[in-house]
């Protein structure tokens, strides 16, 4: 096992390697620069020029970047134009917000999902499944940045009962159940796309595996239904559940930028976006890199955990 | 068939533990205690350190926390004393010399004297001098006049100028005007944008990135203290998400409210506030090639767009059709008599036909968005119609603001006819003279992107900056006016009300002219 994930850490560096090379070269080739963006409309050719010299941009394409690369694998990744504080600083306060709030809509997502998956397979063709199937039908259908906004309209104008936005309270107590008010609205309406996702898998996981012979043995050996769905045949399910779990993991990090947006979460989504629009190319690298290697790590976790699930996948 | 029942009622179970923990935690919902004023603000701001800042956004927090030697009378434009209490003026109007207020300090303790203001500009304008790297000042070239700055004693500073500069003391009101801490310079660098201290009725206490900038009462200011306690500056970027916290009572105060939300303001439970200020949304058009060259195909353009519908329809009203390059708000310096080029595609027609242009193709750029830019896709789009309907052929390019400046600041020669763009300034010389007269243009480091030159308009400008008499000044400005709404170098087309909501807690609150944002006299019940 631990060769195992030695190899796939080894194999994650070209990935991470290759990232580093994608996200340079896009911001390279974007229009616009940090200078004009610094200096807003006053911005004149001249002074673009001279600023663009003093933030190091005037030296060629290959030296900025391998000065960028080296100094990251030191753990420096430079300091922001725009916010003038260390890029890391940054993105870790930011991504531990997202974490927060992708975490929180991943455990709703795969509870309820898994939930109404096993439901649904248990009572295939049954009212349970198709009140199932409607809901979730609708819940992937709807995308999640309006529903965010209809739930601000609703949960929070009209009926006032949780807040519109942020994260925490802009005065008061800063406490867990504080984070959890602001954290309903937004969590959930990120949670639905995958919620539905994660329930339709679940359901054909589930039903390949009630059609299995150890199946019929537990209820001929007199398990209690109830057993045999959520102990025998739900675990057997999980590995191919999982796989599904890591990717809708990546789905709902990725949609967290539309949320944190509608929400006003401090979220590294919202702060991608913003960087990218004031030209903040260290910032933006930064992030990107930075995401981009939790993802990595995140599928080696997933692959990991599979492989202990499930003996048959080779370590 | 256990299963379902049993699913049921822990459907049941959880639905109940899930509105039981509702009820639970909307009583918990904050609202800010009486005496702290939440503002919806637009963005993050950039910086927190006058000298730095360009925007809009960030003036609003910085002139709550700085003061300038001078100041904009409330409610005005005029000029009046601040952290000066009084000046002279040399006779060749090159010498300004100030006597400073005794007294006061800077919120992190240190004295306020002659040595500040020194450091302060030279700061901006020394290229050699030890802090002039915590920049970049983009605005400093709004004191390029001055050539010294001495210290006479410690409570007098005396500022030596180029030549004659009339908009001086109007630009020590603007933000590089205002006077930072030498100390707190000092001790944080280029950090000092996020560690400001000024002399102002609020002192800086916590920049919470993207949740929060929060001030708190400085109850020495030399002014008299201010009502409220505190203010809290939030970051709400995203214009349906502001206006649902000003319904849910989530913020106080909310600026630039969209047009389509203000209909959601009316009643007892706000107050909507509206003030014209000195901002031109104007069209720069390419007076040095192509079908612009010719004043007549100008005029055409500016008789073709009807500015009514833009300013009503478009803009729902949070506009007035603009009659020439100077907003009405410079009241003294306003051409009164100037009417707006009226909407008339037939008269357009004649003009195009006397011209002999027809069908030209046009390129026009257009933002996405941008300070002061009000809703340009929208704007950019009715513009392109209009000009369609007699006769021109007209082909939009749309950028991002950024690279949108990138393409127009160096000129729009070989690339474009025409582009959007806004100006908001403090001055009725600013604008003409960094973007009409001759030595304007781009080569020579201003912004008269479209080539427009008059000899006639360059003398009235180098006049008017140099003439010590207000009089005298507007007599120049006014006619200056005249010349160039005939000579048409863009289409003039809207001067922005800014808004603002306030919420029914929220008293003694008025928009400034200026654009600022001043709150020391605003209570919150």
């Amino acid at each position: 096992m631990g060769r195992y994930i030695l190899r796939r850490l080894i194999s994650a560096v070209p990935v991470l390697l290759g990232i580093t090379v994608i996200v340079f070269a896009i911001m390279a080739l974007i229009p616009g620069d940090p200078a004009t963006a610094i200096l807003g409309s006053y911005a004149t050719p001249e002074n673009v020029e001279k600023l663009n010299r003093d933030l190091g941009l005037d030296k060629p394409l290959v030296a900025q970047y391998f000065i960028w690369l080296g100094n990251m694998v030191q753990g420096d990744f430079g300091t922001s134009f725009s916010l003038n504080r260390p890029v890391i600083d940054e993105v870790l306060e930011r991504f531990n917000a997202t974490l927060i709030l992708a975490g929180t809509a991943f455990v709703i997502c795969s509870v309820l999902g898994i939930a109404a998956g096993v439901v649904s397979a248990a009572n295939q063709y049954g009212w349970g499944d198709k009140a199932i199937t409607f809901v979730v039908l609708l819940g992937i259908s709807i995308p999640s940045f309006f529903l965010g906004m209809m739930m601000i309209l609703y949960f929070a104008v009209n009926l006032r009962l949780f807040p519109v936005s942020g994260m925490w309270p802009i005065y008061g107590t800063r406490d867990i159940w504080a984070l959890l008010d602001h954290l309903v609205l937004p969590a959930s309406a990120l949670a639905v796309v995958a919620t539905g996702v994660i329930a339709r898998l679940s359901r054909s996981a589930m039903l390949e595996v009630l059609r299995q012979d150890f199946i019929r043995t537990a209820r001929a050996k007199g398990v209690h239904e109830r057993g045999v769905i959520w102990r025998h045949a739900l675990r057997a399910a999980m590995v191919s559940i999982i796989p599904v779990l890591g990717i809708q993991a990546g789905f709902v990090l990725s949609g967290a930028v539309y949320i944190e947006i509608v929400f006003q979460w401090p979220g590294v989504g919202r702060m991608l976006v913003d960087a990218i629009l004031k030209r903040d190319i260290l910032l933006v690298q930064g992030g990107v890199v930075f995401v981009a290697a939790c993802y990595v790590m995140f599928n080696i976790l997933v692959d990991v955990a599979q492989s202990l699930l499930d003996p048959r996948i080779k370590t | 068939m256990s299963l379902i029942s049993i699913t049921r009622r822990g459907v049941l179970a959880a639905g109940t533990a899930l509105a039981l923990s509702i009820g639970a935690m909307s009583g918990a919902l904050a609202q800010s205690p009486p005496g702290v004023l939440i503002v919806g603000q637009i963005a993050e701001p950039k910086s927190l350190d006058p000298s730095a800042i360009t925007a809009l956004n960030d003036f609003r927090i910085a002139f709550n926390v700085y003061d300038g030697l001078v100041r904009y009378k409330d409610g005005t434009l005029e000029v009046e004393p601040a952290l000066a209490t009084d000046w002279t003026i040399s006779e060749d109007g090159t010498e300004y010399t100030f006597n400073l207020r005794e007294g006061v300090s800077f919120h992190d303790g240190s004295p306020f004297t002659a040595e500040a203001v020194k450091f302060t500009f030279d700061r901006m304008l020394k290229e050699d001098h030890p802090y002039y790297d915590t920049g970049p000042f983009p605005l400093s070239f709004m004191m390029g006049a001055i050539s010294a700055v001495d210290v006479v004693d410690d409570l007098t500073v005396k500022f030596t100028l180029n030549e004659p500069y009339a908009p001086f003391l109007s630009n020590l009101a603007y933000s590089p005007g205002l006077i930072v801490s030498m100390e707190g310079v000092k001790q944080h660098g280029a950090e000092f944008g996020r560690n400001p201290a000024g002399t102002g009725p609020f002192k800086f206490a916590e920049w919470r990135s993207n949740e929060a900038v929060v001030v708190e009462a400085n109850a020495d200011y030399w002014d008299g203290a201010p009502e409220l306690q505190a203010i809290v500056f939030r970051p709400i970027t995203d214009a349906n998400t502001r206006t649902a916290e000003m319904l849910a009572g989530g913020i106080d105060l909310m600026v630039e409210v969209p047009p389509v939300a203000l209909s959601e303001f009316q009643g007892d439970a706000y107050t909507v506030h509206e003030q014209a200020g000195p901002h031109v949304w104007f069209l720069i058009l390419n007076a040095k090639e192509g079908p612009f060259a010719d004043k007549l195909v100008r005029q055409a353009a500016n008789y073709a767009i009807n500015k009514t519908a833009l300013v009503d329809e478009v803009l729902e009203g949070t506009a007035a059709v603009a009659a020439g390059p100077t907003p009405p708000a410079f009241a003294w310096a306003y051409n009164e008599d100037l009417e707006p080029y009226p909407y008339d595609p037939e008269k357009a027609r004649e003009l195009l036909a006397e011209a002999g242009v027809e069908g030209a193709e046009l390129t026009f750029y257009v933002t996405e968005g941008g300070s002061g830019m009000l809703d340009p896709i929208a704007m950019g789009t009715a513009i392109q119609a209009d000009l369609e309907a007699v006769g021109f052929d007209v082909k939009i390019e749309t950028y991002e603001w950024n690279t949108f400046l990138g393409n127009v600041n160096p000129g729009l020669e070989g690339k474009a006819d025409m582009a959007e763009m806004a100006w908001m300034t403090n001055d009725p010389d600013t604008l003409p003279f960094l973007a009409l007269r001759t030595e304007a243009w781009p080569d020579k480091g201003g912004f008269n992107s479209g080539y427009y030159s008059n000899p006639k308009v360059d003398e009235l400008l180098e006049a008017a900056r140099v003439a010590t008499d207000q009089d005298e000044r507007a007599r120049l400005y006014k006619e200056m006016q005249v010349i160039v709404q005939e000579d048409a170098p863009w289409v003039f087309v809207a001067n922005w009300k800014q808004n603002a909501v306030t919420s029914d807690k929220v008293e003694g609150f008025s928009l400034q002219p200026s654009f600022f944002l001043l709150l020391d006299d605003v209570v919150k019940n």
